[in-house]
């Protein structure tokens, strides 16, 4: 923490002979005129891929030497790379876990970028108006141990819906995935007996249902099964037209999956001191409950002076200019309260001690 | 000159492991001409390299699972609880599940894939069996997660809404067609990699059955057999550890298939005797949960399963060469 409080500083310094010219130029400092071409290397999240590679685009546009590759080779081998340091930066759907953070070879700081929501889809032939379903009904579905779309437990909350007398069969992520992560971190809080029998993870062992693999083979045997429910990612339910369940959320309304109340819900809770938090189960009003923040990784204090600057300045491209370009794609901007202490973190990355935005 | 001194190698024979050594050794040495020499010496490095490529893998899989190993010892391969969560692993359902998808597989294509070789080979006019051949040839060519697709958007409706309750209604009273009809699962699994081993098999077989001399079959016909007799008296037999051979080539498929087999199969490490139900791979686990997988215990245990594979892959091939070798010295006379 001390090294934080010592980089604000020093950064405030800077800035303050820096003058008036405005924060958000800090950015673009020294570096651009080197000529060589930098590469920057990425792995890690595959959910998240869509927008960087659109953003890696775009920057290259706006900076025609810098090169940025990403492998989306999942958040398991973002964070086993950027450990390993064969790649520059790593991105991850999940916070790493104190053991991980230590097998580093340095600190590794959490960069939140973007956000992203799971929804739950299913196939339920006759049914018009979204299903509702409360936390504890949710759970229990998953848990298989309500197994009827008739059952009492469901037609109380859908009085209106004309559920039939068919089996529930649940669809599952088979492969490990920041999706599973963040659905049952969400079910976990919400419900003891998920807790304790299943527990958090990006493969768990599932009570009841189906595993498909990747958001697409969810999709896939939700639409080809009728009485299926499953869980994807936001984008995939918007993109694919599933019918997809209002939630409700912590101060009881039922909530429908949409980017407005995803930020909603990351709008009521702060990132904490290594910048990441948890916003499933936000208190927020009209807060979607299952949400959130995926992170690149990247060393605090890197190696190469020149790699570092471009990485910092693509960074803060990302968290400012670039958030222009998460809804077209279905993933939700950072809240003004997060990106203002993400970018306090981007200015204090360092390579060899020195800090790498405001020309220093 | 070469042609006399090569001795030609009969088959293979388990146990007698010292017998190339002399031979291989004179070869490297006097009596042949240099180029001869370097030539030995290339082939045999290329051929050292594939049995060196085995063992690197195998001694890279040991050395990757070895935490698992210490952890579980043999319950690895008797519990049936896999749990990322509470990093306990246990194999037993994705051994299972291997097994008997690929014994479903084997069921249903060994009969339509040698019927199938035993029509292009012996009884359709060429007319036919060429475009026919060629068809079946070219199923090997569909990618694997085409079949996956079309297991998804096709079989598994079908077999939900038709297969399963048909055999559910004839066959209700054996324990594998009961349950919930699902369409995804142990079934669905079974029948993609049939589908996908059915062009090894029946190709292998053909290419066997037509090697098999002419003067077999006129020989049986002149005998008075009929065109029946004929393929089951004089040409099967000697086509026997030839057909096996297809066989295994297409078991080492469906023990090995990974893509198309996930998207059906319902991906549930659990046990269940019916057909009906979700089973899971060794394949299949590995390729799901490789990625995102971050704790060394559960690294371990995958690496782990990436070995029961290997070994039950060898081990399944030794027994067929096994079988094999045991058929190609029975008697040519003995019935199939």
């Amino acid at each position: 923490m001390k090294q934080h409080i010592y980089s604000v500083l020093l950064f405030s310094i800077a800035t303050g002979f820096a003058g008036c010219k405005g924060k958000e130029t800090a950015a673009t400092g020294s570096g651009e005129s080197d000529g060589d071409d930098i590469a920057l290397n990425g792995a890690g999240a595959t959910f998240p891929y869509p927008l960087y590679s659109k953003w890696m685009s775009e920057y290259n546009k706006l900076h025609p030497t810098v090169k940025i590759n990403y492998q989306s080779i999942g958040s398991g081998g973002g964070i086993r790379q950027i450990s390993a340091g064969t790649v520059d930066f790593g991105a991850s759907d999940v916070p790493m876990k104190e053991s991980e953070a230590a097998k580093a070879s340095g600190k590794l700081q959490h960069i939140p970028t973007t956000i992203g929501a799971v929804a739950v889809a299913y196939n339920v032939p006759g049914v018009s108006t979204p299903v509702k379903l409360t936390p504890a009904v949710l759970a229990d579905v998953f848990l298989g141990k309500i197994d009827k779309w008739n059952d009492e437990r469901l037609t109380a909350i859908n009085p209106n819906a004309a559920l039939p007398d068919k089996q529930i069969a649940v669809v599952f992520r088979s492969d490990g995935s920041g999706t599973t992560g963040v659905f049952t971190d969400y079910l976990a809080k919400v419900s003891p007996s998920w807790k304790s029998e299943v527990g958090v993870g990006k493969s768990v062992k599932w009570p009841a249902g189906l595993g498909a693999k990747g958001n697409e083979g969810v999709t896939g045997q939700i639409k080809m099964t009728p009485g299926s429910i499953g869980y994807v990612e936001l984008a995939y339910a918007m993109q694919s037209k599933l019918p997809t369940a209002a939630l409700q959320n912590k101060a009881g309304e039922f909530v429908e999956p949409s980017l407005e109340a995803v930020t909603r819900a990351a709008a009521g809770v702060n990132l904490n001191e290594h910048l990441y938090a948890s916003i499933t189960n936000s208190g927020g009003k009209g807060a979607y409950p299952i949400a959130a923040y995926t992170y690149i990784l990247v060393y605090q204090d890197m190696k190469d002076p020149r790699k570092a600057a471009a990485l910092a300045k693509f960074l803060w491209w990302a968290v400012t200019d670039g958030q222009a370009f998460t809804k077209p794609l279905h993933y939700a901007p950072l809240p003004a309260h997060s990106a203002d202490k993400v970018k306090i973190e981007i200015r204090s990355l360092k390579a060899e001690g020195k800090l790498l935005i405001s020309g220093a | 000159m070469a042609q006399a001194s090569l001795p030609i190698e009969p088959e293979p024979r388990p146990g007698s492991s010292a017998r190339a050594r002399p031979g291989w050794l004179g070869r490297l040495g006097v009596g042949t001409s240099v180029g001869d020499g370097a030539f030995r010496v290339t082939t045999a490095l290329v051929a050292a390299t594939v049995v060196l490529a085995l063992i690197a893998i195998f001694a890279e899989l040991a050395r990757a699972s070895s935490l698992s190993l210490e952890a579980f010892g043999l319950d690895f391969i008797t519990s049936q609880n896999w749990d990322p969560v509470r990093d306990e692993f246990g194999a037993l359902p994705f051994i299972y599940g291997t097994l008997v998808s690929s014994l479903i597989a084997l069921l249903l294509a060994v009969p339509v894939g040698i019927g199938t070789a035993i029509f292009l080979s012996e009884l359709a006019p060429e007319w036919i069996a060429k475009p026919l051949g060629f068809l079946v040839e070219l199923l090997a060519a569909v990618p694997s997660v085409v079949y996956g697709l079309w297991g998804i958007f096709f079989l598994a409706p079908v077999l939900r809404e038709h297969v399963q309750p048909f055999l559910a209604s004839t066959l209700g009273i054996l324990p594998i067609f009961q349950g919930p009809h699902l369409g995804f699962g142990m079934l669905a699994g079974g029948i993609i990699l049939a589908i996908m081993i059915l062009p090894t098999i029946s190709s292998v077989s053909r290419e066997v059955l037509r090697a098999v001399p002419g003067i077999y079959r006129e020989g049986a016909l002149a005998l008075g057999a009929t065109h029946w007799e004929a393929i089951r008296t004089a040409v099967l037999p000697h086509a026997r550890s030839g057909l096996v051979g297809g066989v295994i080539l297409g078991l080492g498929r469906a023990l090995g298939e990974t893509m198309a087999i996930t998207m059906v199969i319902g991906n549930r490490p659990e046990i269940d005797l019916s057909w009906f139900a979700p089973s899971y791979t060794m394949a299949s686990v590995i390729a799901n949960e490789f990625t995102e997988a971050t704790g060394d215990l559960y690294l371990a245990a995958l690496a782990e399963i990436g070995l029961l594979l290997l070994v039950v892959s060898v081990a399944l091939n030794v027994v067929a060469r096994l079988l094999v070798w045991r058929v190609g010295r029975l008697p040519s006379g003995a019935r199939v």
